[in-house]
C-alpha cells in the first residue's frame, strides 16, 4: 500500500502518514461500532433492546459515551505515580493499535508489508502488558495492583500456547508473513488451513483433525489475552471492582476500554488469517467473473471484516454466557491442558508435514 | 535466612459490588490467599429496636418492611404473627390463606434475586436479568394487590391492609405457567454449567456440627444436610395443610455444604414454593380481610417470641409487652446477622475470588444485619 501510495503522490512523508491513517481510522470506527454491538448483543442476549433512543436502535449511543468522555475531569488520585499514569493507557493503546500495522485486510490494504508479521504482532502486542503492570502500579491502590498483577500472569502465561499454535502454523505454511499466509489460502474454503491446507493428499485429510485443536487452542488462549470472559480475571467486576483501570476516568480510561475492543479485533484477525484464510473469499470473486479488477479488495476487505467480525461476536457471546474462572482455575487450564496438547500438536504437525 | 513477609490488608467494602450491600470487610491476605477475614457492619444501622419502642404496635410493621427489604412480606408475616399471638386473636381463613401465598411469592423473588447476584459474583451476567424479569412479574402481582412493589406494608394484626384483586388468582396461575420452565432454563445456563460448578463446589464447606454452633438457619443450614425448616418443625400460621418436601444439599458436585448445596436448595426451594401456591391458591375462602383487625391494639402484659421460616432462615420476635399501646420492647433475630457469623471460618485458606462466592452463597441482606 505503501508503495502504491508513493508511486501515487512521489512525497515520503505524506504517503507515510496516509499509510499510518488508514488503520487508525479503521480501529476508531471498528471501536465505536463493536462497542455498540456488545450492547446490542448482551441487551437481545438477555431480553432487553439495549439503547434505543440516539439514533435508529441507538448507534449514536457509543459516539455521545465517547464525547462525554472527552469532556470528563481527568482525575489523579493525590498519592499515585503521575509520570507512570499518564503514560500506561498511551502504552496499552499504542501497543494494541501498532499491531494493525501488520494485519492484512485485503491484498491492496496492508499498513506495512513486513515479512515477519506474525511475529511482530506477538510481540508489539507483549507491550501491553507492560501498560498493564504499569497502570496497576501506579494508581496506588490494591485492587489495582491484584488486577495488574493477575493481568500480567495470565498474557505472559497464554502467549505460550499462543505461540506454540502460531509456530505450528508458521511450520506448516513455511512463512512469518501474514499477508503470503492468507495468499496460500487462495481460491476455495476448502484450502483454508482449518481444512488442511491448498494442498491435496493425503497430508491433508490427515491434518484436518489437528488444525482444529490448534484452532480451538489458539481460540481459546487469544481469548485470555484479550481478558474476555471466562478469563476476565484481571477486570473481574465482582472481585476487583475495575481491575487495574480502576482509578481512570474520562478519556484515558476511555484508552483502555478502546485497546480491549481493539485487541479483540486484533486477535480475531490473526485467527481468521491462519485458519480461515484471511482475506480470501470462501468462493471465488465477482470482481475476477465480471472482470473488474477493483472490485477484487473491496470483496476482500468485506470477507476480512466478516470473518474477523464473527470471532468478535462469537467472543461477546460468550462473555454473556459463562461465567467467570477462578485464577488459579484459569492457570491450571493454561499450564495441564492447552500447553501440552499444543506441544504435541506442533510435533505431530511438524511431522505431518515433512513427510 | 527467611526474607521478612508481611501480609496485605485490603479492605473490601463498604462501596464494592459484590458485598451484597454496604458490608465491609477487612481481608488479610498472603498473595491472595486469605488469612483472616473481618466483617464490620453497623453501615445500615437505623435503630429500628429502639424506634419499635416509640410506636404503637401497627406503626412498627412499615419499619419491618424495611430490614429485609428482599422479603418485606415475611418481615411483616412474622411481626404480625407475634403481636396476634400476644393479644390472643384468631384471623380469618382467608387471610391465612392469602398470607401463605404471599409469602411464598415473596420467598421466590427473595431466592431469585440470591440466585441472579450469586450468578453476577461468579462473573455470569445474562442469569442475573432473567431473575429479575422473573422477579419483576411477582412484583407486579404484589402492585396489584396493594400498591407497593418494595415495602409493602400489607399484613397487618388481624388482616391484610388491602383485599386481593379481582384478577390475582388468575394472573398467579399465569405466573406459575410461565416460570416452571425458567427454573429449568437457569439450571441449563448456570446451574450446571462446569465452569460455575468448577467456582462453587468444594468451596466454603460448612460441615453440619459447625453450622448447627454458629446458629445458622435457612437455605445455608440446609445446604449442609439438615432438613430443619420452621414450616415443618413448628407450623405456623396454616403450613402444616400443605404438602411440600425440604430439600437439602447432597453434595451433588461436590462436598455436601459447599456454596453449590446452598445455592442449589434456594433453587429447588423455588420449585416448593410453586407447589404450595398452587395447593393454596383454589381453595382461598371468602370472606372479609378487615373483618378481625382490632380497633385498638393493647395487649396484657407479657412476652412472646414467634419465629417464623423466612427465605434466609429463621427469624425472629420477641416481644415485650408492658400493657400500653406501645411494645416496651422488640428484639429481632435476624437470620443474616447470624448467618453472617460463619464467614470467617468458612473463608479460611481461600482466594480473594472464593470470598465472594462464599458471601454469595450465604445470601446476607444488609438491611437486616444491621437493623
Amino acid at each position: 500500500m505503501y508503495q502504491a501510495l508513493y508511486n501515487l503522490t512521489s512525497n515520503t512523508i505524506i504517503s507515510t502518514l496516509i499509510v499510518a491513517l488508514v488503520p487508525l481510522t479503521l480501529i476508531l470506527l471498528y471501536a465505536l461500532f463493536a462497542i455498540w454491538l456488545e450492547r446490542k448483543v448482551s441487551a437481545h442476549m438477555q431480553d432487553r433492546l439495549g439503547p434505543m433512543r440516539t439514533g435508529w436502535h441507538g448507534w449514536l449511543q457509543t459516539i455521545a459515551d465517547m464525547i462525554k468522555m472527552i469532556q470528563k475531569e481527568d482525575t489523579i488520585a493525590a498519592d499515585a505515580d503521575k509520570k507512570l499514569f499518564n503514560i500506561a493507557p498511551v502504552l496499552v493503546f499504542a501497543g494494541s493499535f501498532a499491531a494493525f500495522a501488520a494485519i492484512p485486510f485485503s491484498s491492496a490494504i496492508i499498513g506495512s508489508e513486513i515479512e515477519v508479521g506474525l511475529f511482530y504482532i506477538i510481540a508489539i502486542s507483549s507491550l501491553v502488558v507492560a501498560g498493564i503492570l504499569m497502570a496497576g502500579w501506579s494508581s496506588n491502590n490494591k485492587y489495582s495492583l491484584l488486577g495488574a498483577m493477575r493481568s500480567a500472569a495470565q498474557i505472559v502465561s497464554y502467549e505460550i500456547p499462543t505461540a506454540l499454535v502460531v509456530l505450528t502454523m508458521v511450520m506448516y505454511t513455511g512463512t512469518l508473513s501474514l499477508d503470503k499466509i492468507s495468499q496460500q489460502q487462495t481460491a476455495y474454503f476448502w484450502n483454508w488451513n482449518l481444512f488442511g491446507g491448498p494442498e491435496f493428499g493425503l497430508a491433508k485429510f490427515i491434518l484436518i483433525p489437528f488444525m482444529l485443536v490448534a484452532f480451538i487452542i489458539m481460540f481459546i488462549s487469544t481469548l485470555a489475552e484479550v481478558n474476555r470472559t471466562p478469563f476476565d480475571i484481571p477486570e473481574a467486576e465482582s472481585e476487583l471492582v475495575a481491575g487495574y483501570f480502576t482509578e481512570y476516568s474520562g478519556m484515558k480510561w476511555g484508552m483502555f476500554m478502546l485497546s480491549e475492543y481493539a485487541n479483540m479485533f486484533a486477535v480475531s484477525s490473526i485467527v481468521s488469517i491462519l485458519f480461515l484464510g484471511g482475506y480470501q473469499s470462501p468462493f471465488g470473486y465477482l470482481g475476477n467473473t465480471l472482470g473488474i479488477e477493483w472490485l477484487v479488495p473491496i470483496e476482500q476487505l468485506f470477507w476480512f471484516v466478516s470473518k474477523t467480525l464473527f470471532f468478535v461476536f462469537v467472543q461477546m457471546w460468550l462473555r454473556w454466557t459463562l461465567p467467570r474462572l477462578r485464577v488459579d482455575q484459569l492457570m491450571t487450564v493454561c499450564w495441564k491442558y492447552l500447553i501440552p496438547y499444543a506441544v504435541a500438536n506442533l510435533i505431530i504437525v511438524g511431522i505431518v508435514t515433512l513427510l | 535466612m527467611a526474607l521478612k513477609t508481611e501480609t496485605m490488608i485490603l479492605n473490601m467494602g463498604p462501596q464494592h459490588p459484590s458485598t451484597h450491600g454496604v458490608l465491609r470487610l477487612e481481608l488479610e491476605l498472603e498473595g491472595e490467599l486469605i488469612v483472616d477475614v473481618k466483617p464490620h457492619i453497623g453501615y445500615l444501622h437505623r435503630c429500628f429496636e429502639k424506634h419499635a419502642e416509640a410506636m404503637t404496635y401497627p406503626q412498627v410493621i412499615p419499619y419491618t418492611d424495611r430490614m429485609d427489604y428482599l422479603a418485606s412480606m415475611y418481615n411483616n408475616f412474622g411481626y404480625v404473627l407475634a403481636v396476634e399471638k400476644l393479644l390472643g386473636i384468631e384471623v380469618p381463613e382467608r387471610v391465612e390463606y392469602i398470607r401463605v401465598i404471599m409469602g411464598e411469592l415473596q420467598r421466590i423473588a427473595s431466592h431469585l434475586v440470591a440466585i441472579g447476584t450469586y450468578g453476577l459474583d461468579i462473573g455470569a451476567f445474562t442469569p442475573f436479568l432473567y431473575c429479575f424479569r422473573d422477579r419483576e412479574k411477582i412484583l407486579n402481582l404484589f402492585e396489584i394487590t396493594c400498591g407497593a412493589r418494595l415495602l409493602y406494608n400489607y399484613m397487618w394484626v388481624g388482616g391484610l391492609s388491602h383485599d386481593i384483586h379481582p384478577d390475582f388468582v388468575r394472573l398467579t396461575k399465569d405466573f406459575i405457567k410461565e416460570f416452571r420452565p425458567t427454573i429449568k432454563e437457569l439450571n441449563d445456563l448456570l446451574s450446571y454449567n462446569k465452569i460455575f460448578i468448577e467456582r462453587t463446589a468444594n468451596i466454603g464447606i460448612l460441615p453440619l456440627a459447625t453450622a448447627i454452633n454458629y446458629g445458622v438457619t435457612g437455605p445455608s443450614l440446609r445446604g449442609s444436610g439438615l432438613a430443619f425448616d420452621l414450616r415443618k418443625e413448628e407450623p405456623y400460621s396454616i403450613y402444616d395443610r400443605f404438602d411440600f418436601d425440604v430439600p437439602v444439599g447432597q453434595g451433588l458436585m461436590g462436598t455436601v455444604g459447599d456454596c453449590w448445596d446452598r445455592y442449589y436448595v434456594r433453587v429447588l426451594e423455588m420449585e416448593q414454593s410453586l407447589r404450595i401456591i398452587e395447593q393454596a391458591i383454589d381453595k382461598i375462602p371468602d370472606g372479609d380481610v378487615h373483618s378481625a383487625i382490632p380497633r385498638r391494639i393493647k395487649p396484657p402484659v407479657g412476652t412472646v417470641y414467634q419465629r417464623v421460616e423466612n427465605p434466609r432462615g429463621e427469624l425472629g420476635y420477641f416481644i415485650i409487652s408492658d400493657g400500653s399501646t406501645n411494645p416496651f420492647r422488640v428484639k429481632v433475630r435476624a437470620p443474616s446477622f447470624v448467618n453472617l457469623e460463619v464467614l470467617g471460618e468458612l473463608c479460611k485458606g481461600h482466594l480473594v475470588a472464593d470470598v465472594i462466592a462464599i458471601l454469595g452463597s450465604i445470601d446476607i441482606v444488609l438491611g437486616e444485619v444491621d437493623r
